[in-house]
């Protein structure tokens, strides 16, 4: 019984609101890679984070597929997400959105777009245990002058962004804090 | 509100549908993005794609300004600040400084954006080589392969038979090195404005296409080293503001050709004008003529 009611609790109360104060959040995260923003509302299932889930109910439904990878993919998170959401559930291959922690990640599994359709690339929510905008320095458009997050690695993003206009994009949560890092940054050590 | 709508009319799928192709419009900055655009409650061609993008945005906190060619008063603007009024119980305003959204149907306000503003744009035509080539397979593969040779054809052309680029709106422009863009139809004297701190999003409703530039996005009009890119306006000032800095619409003013020129932005001009600021024909100028 306890198991059902997790499943059924931890959506929006009032979704059109919240989705455009949640979004507003996400867009402003993607257009300043590196900056931090707060999001709430969405609650799943342990180890999701707010962040996390408000970003899936923000952006997430049946025609999206996602991919849960590691410690995320856990059968209350599927009650969640077919319940709150109903993203089909996929292998990381034909992913359009995965969530999980960094190490639990398949990189080179997901879909990375195409020359000629670029934007079908999947969007990467990476669960961390705290943001700060410390380490990797960051430049590129939305970066005025440099910016700075505590990505969990660096040759990677510098690999990624090699590969522009393809290429992953990605989300970083840790508890409401919401940060994103998109293709088109340039990272350094 | 009238609650027969949705928040901001869009139904929430079709909002997360128009929010993910924004997001990957912005990380990749100039490249557009296909959306499943709907039937809006106005016809194509009056910004039914600004409007689109416009609806996924708005918050319940922003406070919103319309403007078209520039004008908060034209029959566009007005009815789509309605729109939203009606559909989202926004707040509205013609100051630019008030607003946190902006639409525009082809200008940029002449007042610089903050980091919080964001400029929604109306475009008619997203594909800047379509005139050039109509299949869009053909298109897709050139941007894909980033074989931009026929716009510069194209630009070259109009020197060997004008003397000078005559493209003078629409001016096609590259972001970050990669895409060619078209920044939709709003004069070439806006183009260097486009490097900007707001962000800037693009909607273009009938052909089902969104595209982006985060802030601070490089963003440069194709010129030749010998043909310089030259953000021209009309060689004269405001005659209500006195401005010679703004872009300027041209009215004419009698059967004999007489015309004037004034600010294309009507709350910049108003805004100057309120601030002392006067022009040849200005209320305060005739008055001291005829004293």
């Amino acid at each position: 019984m306890a198991f059902e009611m997790q499943a059924l609790q931890g959506g929006f109360d009032d979704p059109p609101r919240q989705a455009s104060f949640a979004f507003r959040a996400a867009m402003m995260a993607m257009a300043r890679p590196g900056d931090i923003q707060h999001i709430h509302g969405g609650a799943a299932p342990a180890p999701c984070s707010a962040a996390a889930a408000t970003l899936l109910l923000t952006l997430c439904d049946r025609e999206t597929p996602l991919c849960l990878v590691g410690n995320h993919d856990t059968d209350a998170m599927r009650d969640w997400v077919n319940f709150h959401i109903g993203a089909p559930i996929v292998s990381a291959c034909d992913a359009q959105f995965v969530l999980g922690r960094w190490t639990a990640v398949p990189l080179s599994d997901l879909p990375i777009g195409t020359p000629d359709y670029p934007d079908r690339s999947a969007t990467v929510i990476v669960e961390m245990d705290e943001l700060s905008q410390t380490g990797a320095g960051l430049s590129g458009p939305g970066i005025k002058d440099r910016a700075s997050l505590n990505l969990p690695d660096i040759a990677f993003f510098q690999d990624n962004n090699a590969l522009f206009p393809l290429g992953l994009d990605f989300y970083f949560c840790a508890g409401d804090q919401l940060a994103a890092l998109p293709r088109s940054t340039k990272v350094e050590g | 509100m009238s609650q027969d709508y949705n928040f901001a009319y869009l139904d929430e799928q079709t909002k997360r549908m128009i929010r993910r192709a924004i997001l990957k419009g912005l990380a990749i900055p100039g490249y557009q993005v296909p959306f499943a655009s709907r039937e809006m409650p106005m016809p194509y061609g009056w910004g039914t794609g600004g409007v689109q993008v416009s609806a996924a945005t708005l918050t319940p906190d922003d406070t919103m300004k319309v403007i078209d060619q520039g004008a908060d008063d034209t029959t566009n603007a007005v009815s789509i600040r309605k729109f939203f009024q009606k559909t989202a119980d926004i707040d509205v305003t013609e100051e630019t400084s008030k607003a946190t959204v902006i639409q525009t149907r082809h200008r940029i306000p002449e007042e610089d954006l903050r980091e919080d503003q964001i400029l929604v744009y109306q475009v008619p035509i997203p594909e800047p080589l379509r005139f050039l080539e109509p299949r869009e397979t053909e298109t897709r593969k050139m941007h894909a392969l980033e074989e931009y040779g026929l716009m510069h054809v194209k630009l070259y052309e109009d020197i060997a038979r004008h003397g000078n680029i005559a493209t003078a709106y629409a001016y096609p422009v590259k972001v970050e090195g990669r895409y060619v863009m078209d920044p939709s139809p709003i004069p070439k004297f806006d183009n260097p404005k486009m490097e900007m701190a707001g962000i800037q999003l693009f909607g273009a409703g009938r052909e089902q296409r969104i595209y982006a530039l985060p802030p601070y996005t490089q963003v440069v009009s194709l010129d030749f080293d010998d043909h310089p890119f030259d953000p021209s306006k009309a060689d004269a000032p405001c005659d209500l503001c006195g401005a010679t800095h703004t872009y300027l619409d041209e009215v004419i003013m009698d059967d004999a050709g007489t015309a004037m020129f004034v600010c294309s932005d009507t709350d910049y001009c108003r805004s100057r004008r309120e601030a002392g600021h006067t022009g040849a024909q200005s209320a305060a100028q005739l008055h001291e003529v005829n004293a």
